[in-house]
Protein backbone atom coordinates (compact mmCIF):
# COMPACT_ATOMS: atom_id res chain seq x y z
CA UNK A 1 0.00 0.00 0.00
CA UNK A 2 2.47 2.58 0.81
CA UNK A 3 4.69 2.02 -2.46
CA UNK A 4 1.28 2.46 -4.40
CA UNK A 5 0.70 5.54 -2.60
CA UNK A 6 4.68 6.73 -3.29
CA UNK A 7 4.17 5.85 -7.10
CA UNK A 8 4.27 8.93 -9.18
CA UNK A 9 1.40 7.62 -11.81
CA UNK A 10 -0.82 6.33 -9.01
CA UNK A 11 -3.41 8.73 -7.64
CA UNK A 12 -4.57 6.42 -4.12
CA UNK A 13 -7.60 8.29 -3.15
CA UNK A 14 -8.83 6.42 0.72
CA UNK A 15 -11.96 6.96 2.64
CA UNK A 16 -13.76 7.95 -0.58
CA UNK A 17 -16.52 6.03 -2.47
CA UNK A 18 -17.52 5.98 -6.36
CA UNK A 19 -20.89 7.33 -6.24
CA UNK A 20 -21.73 7.48 -9.96
CA UNK A 21 -20.25 6.10 -13.20
CA UNK A 22 -21.41 6.62 -16.54
CA UNK A 23 -19.64 6.34 -19.97
CA UNK A 24 -18.16 3.31 -21.88
CA UNK A 25 -15.08 1.79 -21.99
CA UNK A 26 -11.70 4.21 -22.62
CA UNK A 27 -14.39 6.75 -21.52
CA UNK A 28 -15.64 6.12 -18.18
CA UNK A 29 -16.41 9.38 -15.86
CA UNK A 30 -16.67 8.57 -12.13
CA UNK A 31 -17.70 10.63 -10.08
CA UNK A 32 -16.23 10.20 -6.08
CA UNK A 33 -17.57 11.49 -2.66
CA UNK A 34 -14.40 12.17 -0.22
CA UNK A 35 -15.83 11.80 3.02
CA UNK A 36 -14.35 14.41 5.65
CA UNK A 37 -11.65 12.83 7.86
CA UNK A 38 -11.58 15.99 10.05
CA UNK A 39 -7.64 15.60 9.42
CA UNK A 40 -5.35 17.66 7.16
CA UNK A 41 -3.89 15.01 5.35
CA UNK A 42 -1.02 17.44 3.71
CA UNK A 43 -0.42 19.03 7.53
CA UNK A 44 -0.47 15.77 9.37
CA UNK A 45 2.77 14.13 10.41
CA UNK A 46 1.13 10.76 11.59
CA UNK A 47 2.81 11.41 15.53
CA UNK A 48 -0.31 9.73 16.90
CA UNK A 49 -0.70 12.61 20.18
CA UNK A 50 -4.31 13.20 18.86
CA UNK A 51 -4.83 9.07 19.69
CA UNK A 52 -3.33 9.73 23.30
CA UNK A 53 -4.94 11.95 24.32
CA UNK A 54 -8.37 11.78 23.06
CA UNK A 55 -10.42 10.98 25.95
CA UNK A 56 -13.23 8.91 24.34
CA UNK A 57 -13.15 5.09 23.42
CA UNK A 58 -15.34 2.87 21.16
CA UNK A 59 -15.05 -0.47 19.86
CA UNK A 60 -12.48 -1.07 17.42
CA UNK A 61 -13.71 -2.30 14.31
CA UNK A 62 -10.23 -3.60 13.15
CA UNK A 63 -10.31 -5.86 15.98
CA UNK A 64 -14.05 -6.97 15.79
CA UNK A 65 -15.34 -6.05 19.34
CA UNK A 66 -12.26 -7.54 21.32
CA UNK A 67 -10.27 -4.03 21.65
CA UNK A 68 -11.01 -0.23 21.57
CA UNK A 69 -10.22 2.64 19.85
CA UNK A 70 -10.37 6.18 20.42
CA UNK A 71 -12.65 8.55 18.54
CA UNK A 72 -9.79 9.90 16.44
CA UNK A 73 -7.88 6.81 15.03
CA UNK A 74 -6.11 5.31 12.28
CA UNK A 75 -7.89 2.09 11.75
CA UNK A 76 -5.04 -0.57 12.06
CA UNK A 77 -1.46 0.80 12.23
CA UNK A 78 -0.48 -0.32 8.94
CA UNK A 79 -3.08 2.10 7.64
CA UNK A 80 -2.31 3.74 4.19
CA UNK A 81 -1.96 7.30 4.69
CA UNK A 82 -0.89 7.34 8.52
CA UNK A 83 -3.62 9.51 8.73
CA UNK A 84 -6.10 9.59 11.85
CA UNK A 85 -9.95 10.19 10.75
CA UNK A 86 -12.46 11.60 13.33
CA UNK A 87 -15.20 9.34 14.26
CA UNK A 88 -18.26 11.70 14.38
CA UNK A 89 -20.53 9.37 16.25
CA UNK A 90 -18.52 9.16 18.95
CA UNK A 91 -16.15 12.17 18.63
CA UNK A 92 -17.43 14.46 21.75
CA UNK A 93 -17.20 17.97 19.75
CA UNK A 94 -19.79 16.85 16.86
CA UNK A 95 -21.84 15.06 20.08
CA UNK A 96 -21.87 17.93 22.43
CA UNK A 97 -19.40 20.33 20.78
CA UNK A 98 -16.81 20.39 23.49
CA UNK A 99 -13.59 19.05 24.28
CA UNK A 100 -11.37 19.16 21.00
CA UNK A 101 -8.29 17.99 22.76
CA UNK A 102 -6.72 16.45 19.53
CA UNK A 103 -6.91 20.16 18.07
CA UNK A 104 -5.38 21.29 21.33
CA UNK A 105 -1.79 19.09 21.45
CA UNK A 106 -1.52 18.54 17.94
CA UNK A 107 1.44 20.46 17.36
CA UNK A 108 1.05 20.49 13.38
CA UNK A 109 -2.21 22.09 13.48
CA UNK A 110 -3.87 19.16 11.36
CA UNK A 111 -7.27 19.03 12.91
CA UNK A 112 -10.38 20.84 10.95
CA UNK A 113 -13.44 20.24 12.12
CA UNK A 114 -14.59 22.39 9.30
CA UNK A 115 -14.26 19.59 6.21
CA UNK A 116 -16.92 18.66 4.36
CA UNK A 117 -17.30 15.83 2.05
CA UNK A 118 -16.01 17.04 -1.23
CA UNK A 119 -16.74 15.25 -4.35
CA UNK A 120 -14.22 14.79 -7.66
CA UNK A 121 -14.99 13.79 -11.15
CA UNK A 122 -12.07 11.58 -12.73
CA UNK A 123 -12.01 10.65 -16.51
CA UNK A 124 -10.85 6.51 -16.59
CA UNK A 125 -10.27 4.18 -19.30
CA UNK A 126 -11.00 0.91 -17.53
CA UNK A 127 -12.01 0.14 -13.91
CA UNK A 128 -11.13 -2.68 -11.58
CA UNK A 129 -13.44 -3.38 -9.11
CA UNK A 130 -12.02 -5.16 -6.20
CA UNK A 131 -14.89 -4.19 -3.59
CA UNK A 132 -13.77 -7.93 -1.40
CA UNK A 133 -15.96 -9.82 0.95
CA UNK A 134 -17.76 -9.51 4.26
CA UNK A 135 -17.25 -12.19 7.10
CA UNK A 136 -20.39 -14.10 7.74
CA UNK A 137 -21.79 -13.43 10.75
CA UNK A 138 -22.67 -16.64 12.86
CA UNK A 139 -24.98 -15.00 15.59
CA UNK A 140 -28.17 -16.10 13.71
CA UNK A 141 -26.93 -19.58 13.92
CA UNK A 142 -28.31 -20.15 17.51
CA UNK A 143 -27.20 -23.55 17.99
CA UNK A 144 -23.21 -22.67 17.71
CA UNK A 145 -23.99 -19.58 20.60
CA UNK A 146 -22.33 -16.61 19.06
CA UNK A 147 -23.09 -13.94 21.29
CA UNK A 148 -24.69 -15.91 24.00
CA UNK A 149 -21.58 -18.13 25.50
CA UNK A 150 -18.39 -15.41 26.16
CA UNK A 151 -15.71 -17.72 24.74
CA UNK A 152 -16.99 -18.55 20.91
CA UNK A 153 -15.37 -16.78 19.02
CA UNK A 154 -15.36 -15.86 15.27
CA UNK A 155 -12.00 -16.82 12.78
CA UNK A 156 -11.62 -13.35 12.64
CA UNK A 157 -11.59 -12.41 16.02
CA UNK A 158 -9.58 -15.07 16.77
CA UNK A 159 -7.29 -14.14 14.31
CA UNK A 160 -7.27 -10.50 16.07
CA UNK A 161 -6.13 -12.32 19.20
CA UNK A 162 -3.03 -14.50 17.86
CA UNK A 163 -1.90 -10.90 16.50
CA UNK A 164 1.43 -9.78 18.53
CA UNK A 165 -0.15 -5.79 17.73
CA UNK A 166 -3.62 -7.17 18.54
CA UNK A 167 -5.59 -6.19 21.55
CA UNK A 168 -4.48 -9.09 24.20
CA UNK A 169 -1.03 -8.48 22.38
CA UNK A 170 -0.81 -11.82 20.98
CA UNK A 171 -1.89 -13.96 23.98
CA UNK A 172 -4.74 -16.58 23.85
CA UNK A 173 -7.42 -16.06 26.25
CA UNK A 174 -10.49 -16.33 27.35
CA UNK A 175 -13.04 -13.65 28.12
CA UNK A 176 -11.96 -13.78 31.98
CA UNK A 177 -7.62 -13.63 31.00
CA UNK A 178 -7.38 -17.05 31.55
CA UNK A 179 -5.33 -19.39 29.38
CA UNK A 180 -7.50 -22.34 27.50
CA UNK A 181 -6.56 -25.21 27.76
CA UNK A 182 -8.96 -27.06 24.76
CA UNK A 183 -9.91 -25.20 21.77
CA UNK A 184 -12.84 -26.69 19.44
CA UNK A 185 -12.42 -25.35 15.59
CA UNK A 186 -16.24 -25.50 13.92
CA UNK A 187 -15.13 -25.71 9.87
CA UNK A 188 -17.91 -24.42 7.29
CA UNK A 189 -20.17 -22.49 9.54
CA UNK A 190 -22.63 -20.61 6.91
CA UNK A 191 -20.74 -22.49 4.03
CA UNK A 192 -21.46 -25.56 2.66
CA UNK A 193 -25.28 -25.11 4.26
CA UNK A 194 -28.42 -24.43 2.51
CA UNK A 195 -29.82 -22.69 5.09
CA UNK A 196 -27.24 -19.75 4.45
CA UNK A 197 -24.35 -20.56 1.49
CA UNK A 198 -24.17 -23.11 -0.57
CA UNK A 199 -20.88 -22.62 -1.59
CA UNK A 200 -17.72 -23.71 -0.38
CA UNK A 201 -15.77 -20.45 0.88
CA UNK A 202 -12.96 -21.83 -0.02
CA UNK A 203 -10.25 -20.36 2.83
CA UNK A 204 -11.67 -21.69 5.56
CA UNK A 205 -9.88 -25.10 6.17
CA UNK A 206 -6.48 -23.72 5.51
CA UNK A 207 -6.87 -20.69 7.92
CA UNK A 208 -8.43 -23.41 10.60
CA UNK A 209 -5.10 -25.78 10.19
CA UNK A 210 -3.33 -22.34 10.57
CA UNK A 211 -5.26 -21.73 13.70
CA UNK A 212 -4.68 -25.52 15.21
CA UNK A 213 -0.79 -24.62 14.77
CA UNK A 214 -0.96 -21.36 16.63
CA UNK A 215 -2.23 -22.62 19.40
CA UNK A 216 -0.15 -25.59 19.09
CA UNK A 217 2.75 -22.85 19.11
CA UNK A 218 1.48 -20.72 21.87
CA UNK A 219 0.11 -23.17 24.37
CA UNK A 220 1.79 -26.65 23.84
CA UNK A 221 -0.49 -28.78 25.91
CA UNK A 222 -3.77 -27.66 24.67
CA UNK A 223 -6.26 -29.97 23.22
CA UNK A 224 -7.20 -29.00 19.51
CA UNK A 225 -10.36 -30.38 18.14
CA UNK A 226 -11.38 -30.21 14.18
CA UNK A 227 -14.63 -30.34 12.85
CA UNK A 228 -14.85 -30.95 9.39
CA UNK A 229 -17.34 -32.38 6.53
CA UNK A 230 -13.93 -32.69 4.16
CA UNK A 231 -10.59 -31.35 4.19
CA UNK A 232 -10.21 -29.18 1.09
CA UNK A 233 -6.02 -28.20 0.86
CA UNK A 234 -6.20 -27.65 -2.72
CA UNK A 235 -3.45 -25.33 -3.31
CA UNK A 236 0.52 -25.70 -3.71
CA UNK A 237 2.09 -27.06 -0.53
CA UNK A 238 -1.89 -27.05 1.22
CA UNK A 239 -1.51 -31.23 1.54
CA UNK A 240 1.43 -30.81 3.34
CA UNK A 241 0.35 -28.06 5.74
CA UNK A 242 -2.53 -30.99 6.86
CA UNK A 243 0.00 -33.43 7.56
CA UNK A 244 2.01 -31.82 9.23
CA UNK A 245 -0.96 -30.08 11.44
CA UNK A 246 -1.87 -34.20 11.99
CA UNK A 247 1.77 -34.75 13.18
CA UNK A 248 1.26 -32.03 16.00
CA UNK A 249 -1.21 -33.72 17.34
CA UNK A 250 -4.61 -31.89 16.72
CA UNK A 251 -7.67 -34.60 16.98
CA UNK A 252 -9.83 -34.01 13.31
CA UNK A 253 -13.24 -35.32 13.91
CA UNK A 254 -15.15 -35.60 10.71
CA UNK A 255 -18.25 -34.35 11.47
CA UNK A 256 -20.48 -30.76 11.11
CA UNK A 257 -20.86 -30.02 14.92
CA UNK A 258 -24.62 -29.76 16.05
CA UNK A 259 -24.52 -27.82 19.27
CA UNK A 260 -22.25 -25.99 21.35
CA UNK A 261 -24.04 -25.48 24.76
CA UNK A 262 -22.73 -24.96 28.57
CA UNK A 263 -25.47 -27.68 29.58
CA UNK A 264 -23.04 -30.02 31.74
CA UNK A 265 -24.25 -33.45 32.33
CA UNK A 266 -20.84 -35.12 34.13
CA UNK A 267 -18.67 -33.29 36.57
CA UNK A 268 -15.58 -32.75 33.85
CA UNK A 269 -17.92 -30.82 31.92
CA UNK A 270 -18.79 -28.41 34.54
CA UNK A 271 -18.45 -24.99 33.46
CA UNK A 272 -16.99 -25.89 29.97
CA UNK A 273 -18.77 -25.96 26.29
CA UNK A 274 -19.49 -28.80 24.94
CA UNK A 275 -19.26 -29.40 21.51
CA UNK A 276 -22.13 -32.23 20.29
CA UNK A 277 -20.79 -33.98 16.98
CA UNK A 278 -21.52 -36.79 14.82
CA UNK A 279 -18.49 -38.30 14.90
CA UNK A 280 -19.29 -40.39 11.45
CA UNK A 281 -15.67 -41.96 11.29
CA UNK A 282 -16.97 -44.10 14.13
CA UNK A 283 -20.00 -43.73 13.59
CA UNK A 284 -21.04 -42.40 16.98
CA UNK A 285 -22.27 -39.57 18.97
CA UNK A 286 -19.59 -37.38 20.85
CA UNK A 287 -19.77 -34.73 22.95
CA UNK A 288 -16.46 -32.76 23.52
CA UNK A 289 -15.92 -30.05 26.44
CA UNK A 290 -13.62 -27.47 25.51
CA UNK A 291 -12.63 -23.90 26.94
CA UNK A 292 -12.90 -21.65 23.66
CA UNK A 293 -14.84 -22.77 20.98
CA UNK A 294 -13.88 -20.52 17.22
CA UNK A 295 -16.25 -20.56 14.01
CA UNK A 296 -14.54 -20.48 10.56
CA UNK A 297 -16.91 -18.78 9.39
CA UNK A 298 -17.95 -17.97 5.73
CA UNK A 299 -16.70 -15.62 2.96
CA UNK A 300 -20.09 -13.84 1.73
CA UNK A 301 -20.88 -10.95 -0.40
CA UNK A 302 -20.39 -7.42 0.63
CA UNK A 303 -23.73 -5.75 2.13
CA UNK A 304 -23.78 -3.14 -0.68
CA UNK A 305 -23.32 -5.39 -3.26
CA UNK A 306 -26.73 -4.55 -5.13
CA UNK A 307 -26.25 -0.80 -5.54
CA UNK A 308 -22.17 -2.11 -6.73
CA UNK A 309 -23.63 -3.74 -9.66
CA UNK A 310 -26.38 -1.66 -10.24
CA UNK A 311 -23.72 1.49 -10.19
CA UNK A 312 -21.69 -0.61 -12.77
CA UNK A 313 -24.09 -2.70 -14.36
CA UNK A 314 -22.27 -5.74 -13.40
CA UNK A 315 -24.43 -9.08 -13.30
CA UNK A 316 -24.20 -11.08 -9.99
CA UNK A 317 -24.11 -15.18 -9.72
CA UNK A 318 -26.82 -17.18 -7.43
CA UNK A 319 -24.62 -16.64 -4.85
CA UNK A 320 -24.19 -13.09 -4.54
CA UNK A 321 -21.06 -12.82 -6.25
CA UNK A 322 -20.23 -10.97 -8.98
CA UNK A 323 -20.57 -12.72 -12.32
CA UNK A 324 -17.40 -12.98 -14.62
CA UNK A 325 -17.44 -13.11 -18.34
CA UNK A 326 -17.33 -16.45 -18.62
CA UNK A 327 -16.28 -18.69 -15.88
CA UNK A 328 -13.33 -20.74 -17.80
CA UNK A 329 -11.95 -18.66 -20.28
CA UNK A 330 -12.64 -14.95 -19.22
CA UNK A 331 -12.99 -15.38 -15.28
CA UNK A 332 -11.19 -11.27 -14.87
CA UNK A 333 -13.92 -9.28 -17.41
CA UNK A 334 -17.31 -8.26 -16.81
CA UNK A 335 -20.17 -8.65 -19.75
CA UNK A 336 -19.28 -4.54 -19.72
CA UNK A 337 -16.25 -3.73 -21.66
CA UNK A 338 -13.78 -1.80 -19.75
CA UNK A 339 -14.78 -3.00 -16.39
CA UNK A 340 -12.94 -5.71 -14.57
CA UNK A 341 -13.43 -7.82 -11.34
CA UNK A 342 -10.51 -9.48 -9.47
CA UNK A 343 -10.48 -10.69 -5.44
CA UNK A 344 -13.47 -11.87 -3.47
CA UNK A 345 -15.75 -9.67 -4.92
CA UNK A 346 -16.25 -12.46 -7.73
CA UNK A 347 -16.12 -15.47 -5.30
CA UNK A 348 -14.35 -16.87 -2.18
CA UNK A 349 -10.55 -17.11 -2.73
CA UNK A 350 -7.40 -17.33 -0.61
CA UNK A 351 -4.34 -14.80 -1.06
CA UNK A 352 -2.49 -16.40 -4.41
CA UNK A 353 -5.81 -16.72 -6.30
CA UNK A 354 -6.76 -13.53 -5.66
CA UNK A 355 -3.20 -11.83 -6.66
CA UNK A 356 -3.06 -13.83 -9.62
CA UNK A 357 -6.67 -12.78 -10.95
CA UNK A 358 -5.95 -9.03 -9.57
CA UNK A 359 -2.65 -9.10 -11.91
CA UNK A 360 -4.26 -10.52 -15.06
CA UNK A 361 -6.74 -7.49 -14.08
CA UNK A 362 -3.79 -5.21 -14.24
CA UNK A 363 -2.56 -7.01 -16.86
CA UNK A 364 -5.80 -6.59 -19.33
CA UNK A 365 -5.82 -2.88 -18.49
CA UNK A 366 -2.82 -2.32 -19.63
CA UNK A 367 -2.75 -4.24 -22.47
CA UNK A 368 -5.60 -1.96 -23.82
CA UNK A 369 -3.62 1.34 -22.91
CA UNK A 370 -0.46 0.81 -25.13
CA UNK A 371 -3.15 -0.85 -27.59
CA UNK A 372 -4.88 2.81 -27.98
CA UNK A 373 -7.79 1.28 -29.31
CA UNK A 374 -10.94 -1.16 -28.28
CA UNK A 375 -12.22 -3.78 -30.13
CA UNK A 376 -16.07 -3.76 -30.22
CA UNK A 377 -18.78 -6.57 -30.41
CA UNK A 378 -19.95 -6.95 -33.71
CA UNK A 379 -23.42 -8.13 -33.30
CA UNK A 380 -24.95 -4.42 -31.78
CA UNK A 381 -28.20 -2.51 -32.67
CA UNK A 382 -28.66 0.01 -35.60
CA UNK A 383 -31.05 2.61 -35.96
CA UNK A 384 -32.89 3.11 -39.42
CA UNK A 385 -33.23 6.78 -39.57
CA UNK A 386 -35.87 7.02 -41.95
CA UNK A 387 -37.76 4.63 -40.12
CA UNK A 388 -37.85 5.86 -36.61
CA UNK A 389 -40.17 7.79 -35.54
CA UNK A 390 -38.98 9.42 -32.00
CA UNK A 391 -41.18 7.40 -29.64
CA UNK A 392 -38.01 6.95 -26.80
CA UNK A 393 -39.25 3.28 -26.02
CA UNK A 394 -35.56 1.96 -26.64
CA UNK A 395 -34.25 4.63 -24.85
CA UNK A 396 -35.93 3.57 -21.31
CA UNK A 397 -34.67 -0.11 -22.24
CA UNK A 398 -31.56 -0.39 -22.38
CA UNK A 399 -29.91 -1.80 -20.14
CA UNK A 400 -26.76 -0.26 -21.22
CA UNK A 401 -27.69 3.01 -21.35
CA UNK A 402 -26.61 2.83 -24.54
CA UNK A 403 -28.91 4.53 -27.00
CA UNK A 404 -29.62 8.41 -26.46
CA UNK A 405 -32.31 11.18 -28.11
CA UNK A 406 -30.47 13.22 -31.02
CA UNK A 407 -32.25 16.43 -30.50
CA UNK A 408 -31.82 17.59 -33.85
CA UNK A 409 -32.75 14.88 -36.10
CA UNK A 410 -35.66 14.32 -33.68
CA UNK A 411 -34.52 10.03 -33.23
CA UNK A 412 -32.55 7.53 -31.55
CA UNK A 413 -28.98 7.10 -31.70
CA UNK A 414 -27.36 3.82 -30.93
CA UNK A 415 -23.34 4.09 -29.30
CA UNK A 416 -21.87 1.62 -30.53
CA UNK A 417 -19.07 1.24 -28.46
CA UNK A 418 -21.81 0.66 -25.54
CA UNK A 419 -24.11 -1.65 -27.23
CA UNK A 420 -23.55 -5.23 -26.21
CA UNK A 421 -26.18 -6.51 -28.95
CA UNK A 422 -29.25 -8.14 -27.19
CA UNK A 423 -31.65 -7.07 -28.95
CA UNK A 424 -34.22 -5.71 -26.83
CA UNK A 425 -34.40 -2.71 -28.32
CA UNK A 426 -35.03 -4.45 -31.74
CA UNK A 427 -37.44 -6.35 -30.26
CA UNK A 428 -39.40 -3.12 -28.58
CA UNK A 429 -39.35 -0.84 -31.69
CA UNK A 430 -42.84 -0.21 -32.62
CA UNK A 431 -41.64 1.05 -36.60
CA UNK A 432 -38.85 -2.02 -36.73
CA UNK A 433 -36.65 1.21 -37.18
CA UNK A 434 -33.94 -1.08 -35.50
CA UNK A 435 -31.99 -4.03 -36.52
CA UNK A 436 -29.83 -5.99 -34.45
CA UNK A 437 -27.22 -7.17 -36.84
CA UNK A 438 -26.91 -11.00 -36.92
CA UNK A 439 -29.86 -11.43 -35.41
CA UNK A 440 -31.93 -9.29 -37.82
CA UNK A 441 -35.74 -10.11 -37.91
CA UNK A 442 -35.39 -11.60 -41.79
CA UNK A 443 -32.39 -13.78 -39.76
CA UNK A 444 -35.07 -14.78 -37.34
CA UNK A 445 -37.85 -15.32 -39.72
CA UNK A 446 -35.57 -17.48 -42.15
CA UNK A 447 -34.68 -19.99 -38.95
CA UNK A 448 -38.05 -20.09 -38.16
CA UNK A 449 -39.22 -21.29 -41.81
CA UNK A 450 -36.26 -23.57 -41.82
CA UNK A 451 -37.30 -25.34 -38.43
CA UNK A 452 -41.13 -25.63 -38.88
CA UNK A 453 -40.60 -27.02 -42.33
CA UNK B 1 -50.49 -41.77 -36.40
CA UNK B 2 -50.38 -39.94 -32.51
CA UNK B 3 -49.46 -36.33 -32.81
CA UNK B 4 -46.30 -35.03 -32.44
CA UNK B 5 -46.30 -30.96 -31.62
CA UNK B 6 -44.12 -28.94 -33.55
CA UNK B 7 -42.79 -26.63 -30.80
CA UNK B 8 -40.22 -23.21 -31.97
CA UNK B 9 -37.99 -23.04 -28.58
CA UNK B 10 -35.90 -19.11 -28.30
CA UNK B 11 -33.25 -19.93 -25.86
CA UNK B 12 -30.69 -16.99 -25.17
CA UNK B 13 -27.38 -17.64 -25.78
CA UNK B 14 -26.07 -17.28 -21.83
CA UNK B 15 -28.14 -18.98 -19.89
CA UNK B 16 -30.62 -21.50 -21.69
CA UNK B 17 -28.77 -22.43 -24.99
CA UNK B 18 -25.82 -23.14 -22.52
CA UNK B 19 -27.99 -24.85 -20.39
CA UNK B 20 -29.10 -26.91 -23.47
CA UNK B 21 -25.99 -27.51 -24.43
CA UNK B 22 -25.10 -28.61 -20.43
CA UNK B 23 -28.13 -30.79 -20.98
CA UNK B 24 -26.41 -32.76 -24.10
CA UNK B 25 -22.91 -33.46 -22.50
CA UNK B 26 -24.22 -34.71 -19.72
CA UNK B 27 -26.31 -37.42 -21.71
CA UNK B 28 -29.95 -35.71 -20.84
CA UNK B 29 -33.15 -37.30 -22.75
CA UNK B 30 -35.78 -34.93 -23.11
CA UNK B 31 -38.60 -34.90 -26.19
CA UNK B 32 -37.71 -33.70 -29.71
CA UNK B 33 -40.02 -32.24 -30.48
CA UNK B 34 -38.66 -28.12 -29.54
CA UNK B 35 -36.36 -26.83 -32.55
CA UNK B 36 -34.00 -24.45 -30.81
CA UNK B 37 -33.10 -20.89 -32.05
CA UNK B 38 -30.21 -19.40 -30.44
CA UNK B 39 -30.69 -15.54 -29.71
CA UNK B 40 -28.65 -13.32 -27.76
CA UNK B 41 -31.42 -12.49 -25.15
CA UNK B 42 -34.58 -13.53 -24.26
CA UNK B 43 -35.46 -9.64 -24.68
CA UNK B 44 -34.97 -9.75 -28.09
CA UNK B 45 -38.18 -11.59 -28.81
CA UNK B 46 -41.14 -9.87 -30.30
CA UNK B 47 -44.61 -10.61 -30.95
CA UNK B 48 -43.63 -10.65 -34.87
CA UNK B 49 -41.30 -13.83 -34.30
CA UNK B 50 -44.26 -15.47 -32.08
CA UNK B 51 -46.75 -15.02 -34.61
CA UNK B 52 -44.50 -16.05 -37.20
CA UNK B 53 -43.47 -19.16 -35.61
CA UNK B 54 -47.79 -19.94 -34.92
CA UNK B 55 -48.55 -18.75 -38.85
CA UNK B 56 -45.76 -21.29 -39.76
CA UNK B 57 -47.50 -24.13 -38.12
CA UNK B 58 -45.83 -24.20 -34.77
CA UNK B 59 -47.87 -26.07 -32.07
CA UNK B 60 -46.28 -24.21 -29.26
CA UNK B 61 -43.36 -21.59 -28.84
CA UNK B 62 -41.16 -21.83 -25.68
CA UNK B 63 -38.89 -18.98 -24.65
CA UNK B 64 -36.24 -20.04 -22.51
CA UNK B 65 -34.30 -17.19 -20.52
CA UNK B 66 -31.96 -16.50 -17.85
CA UNK B 67 -33.40 -16.03 -14.28
CA UNK B 68 -34.20 -12.72 -13.06
CA UNK B 69 -31.10 -10.97 -12.00
CA UNK B 70 -29.18 -13.55 -13.68
CA UNK B 71 -29.27 -12.02 -17.32
CA UNK B 72 -26.35 -11.53 -18.75
CA UNK B 73 -27.77 -7.99 -20.50
CA UNK B 74 -29.27 -6.61 -16.87
CA UNK B 75 -32.52 -6.89 -17.23
CA UNK B 76 -33.27 -8.30 -20.86
CA UNK B 77 -35.49 -11.02 -19.50
CA UNK B 78 -37.69 -8.86 -17.83
CA UNK B 79 -38.60 -7.18 -20.56
CA UNK B 80 -39.26 -10.51 -22.44
CA UNK B 81 -41.59 -11.54 -18.99
CA UNK B 82 -43.52 -8.19 -19.55
CA UNK B 83 -43.82 -9.18 -23.05
CA UNK B 84 -45.07 -12.38 -23.01
CA UNK B 85 -47.06 -11.59 -20.00
CA UNK B 86 -48.92 -9.09 -22.40
CA UNK B 87 -49.03 -11.45 -25.44
CA UNK B 88 -50.69 -14.08 -23.54
CA UNK B 89 -54.70 -12.87 -23.56
CA UNK B 90 -53.80 -11.94 -27.47
CA UNK B 91 -53.15 -15.17 -28.59
CA UNK B 92 -56.48 -16.84 -26.37
CA UNK B 93 -58.11 -13.96 -28.05
CA UNK B 94 -57.41 -14.91 -31.48
CA UNK B 95 -58.26 -18.65 -30.62
CA UNK B 96 -54.31 -20.39 -31.04
CA UNK B 97 -54.54 -20.22 -26.94
CA UNK B 98 -52.38 -18.01 -24.55
CA UNK B 99 -51.02 -21.73 -23.01
CA UNK B 100 -49.46 -22.18 -26.25
CA UNK B 101 -46.59 -19.94 -25.41
CA UNK B 102 -44.29 -20.58 -22.46
CA UNK B 103 -41.66 -18.50 -20.90
CA UNK B 104 -39.24 -20.25 -18.48
CA UNK B 105 -36.11 -19.08 -16.38
CA UNK B 106 -33.08 -21.36 -16.70
CA UNK B 107 -29.84 -20.97 -15.69
CA UNK B 108 -26.96 -22.02 -17.34
CA UNK B 109 -26.21 -24.62 -15.26
CA UNK B 110 -29.20 -26.06 -14.91
CA UNK B 111 -29.13 -28.48 -17.75
CA UNK B 112 -32.02 -30.98 -16.19
CA UNK B 113 -33.91 -28.52 -16.16
CA UNK B 114 -34.06 -27.77 -20.15
CA UNK B 115 -34.93 -31.89 -20.24
CA UNK B 116 -37.94 -31.03 -17.36
CA UNK B 117 -39.31 -28.15 -19.64
CA UNK B 118 -39.20 -29.46 -23.09
CA UNK B 119 -41.17 -32.78 -21.59
CA UNK B 120 -43.48 -30.84 -19.71
CA UNK B 121 -44.27 -28.49 -22.08
CA UNK B 122 -44.39 -31.09 -24.79
CA UNK B 123 -46.77 -32.70 -22.53
CA UNK B 124 -49.41 -29.68 -22.42
CA UNK B 125 -49.29 -29.48 -26.34
CA UNK B 126 -50.20 -33.03 -26.94
CA UNK B 127 -53.17 -32.71 -24.30
CA UNK B 128 -54.20 -29.28 -26.22
CA UNK B 129 -53.64 -30.70 -29.52
CA UNK B 130 -52.74 -29.27 -32.91
CA UNK B 131 -52.44 -25.42 -33.37
CA UNK B 132 -55.85 -23.94 -35.14
CA UNK B 133 -54.00 -23.46 -38.13
CA UNK B 134 -52.61 -26.98 -38.52
CA UNK B 135 -56.06 -28.51 -38.06
CA UNK B 136 -57.40 -26.37 -40.76
CA UNK B 137 -54.86 -27.47 -42.63
CA UNK B 138 -55.69 -31.41 -41.97
CA UNK B 139 -58.98 -30.18 -42.75
CA UNK B 140 -58.76 -29.44 -46.24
Amino acid sequence: MASVRSHESIELMTYSEVVEVSGYVGNFKAKIRKKPRYVDEDKCTGCGVCQEKCPYKADSEFDVGLGSRKAIFTPFPQAVPNVPVIDPDHCAYFLRNKCRACEKFCEAGAIDFEQTEKFVEVDVGSIIITTGFDSFDPSPIVQYGYGIYDNVYTGLQFERMSNASGPTGGKLQLRDGSQPKSVAILHCVGSRDINYHEYCSRVCCMYSLKFSHIIREKIPDAEIYQFYIDLRCFGKGYEEFYNRIQREGVNFIRGRAAEVTDLAETLEEEGKLIVLCEDTLIGRQRRIPVDMVVLSSALEPRADVMETARMFSLSRTADGFFLERHPKMDPVATMTDGIFIAGCCQGPKDIPDTVAQASAAAARVLSMISKGEVEIEAATSVVDEELCSGCKICIELCPYTAISFDEEKKIASINEALCKGCGTCAAACPSGAITSKHFTTQQMMAQIEGVLV
Amino acid sequence: MSFEPKIVGFFCNWCSYAAADLAGTSRKKYAPNVRVIRIMCSGRVDERLISKAFTMGADGVLVCGCLPGDCHYVKGNLSARRRITGLRPFFDAIGIGGDRLRLEWISASDGPKVAETVNSFTERIKQLGPSPFNRRQDEH
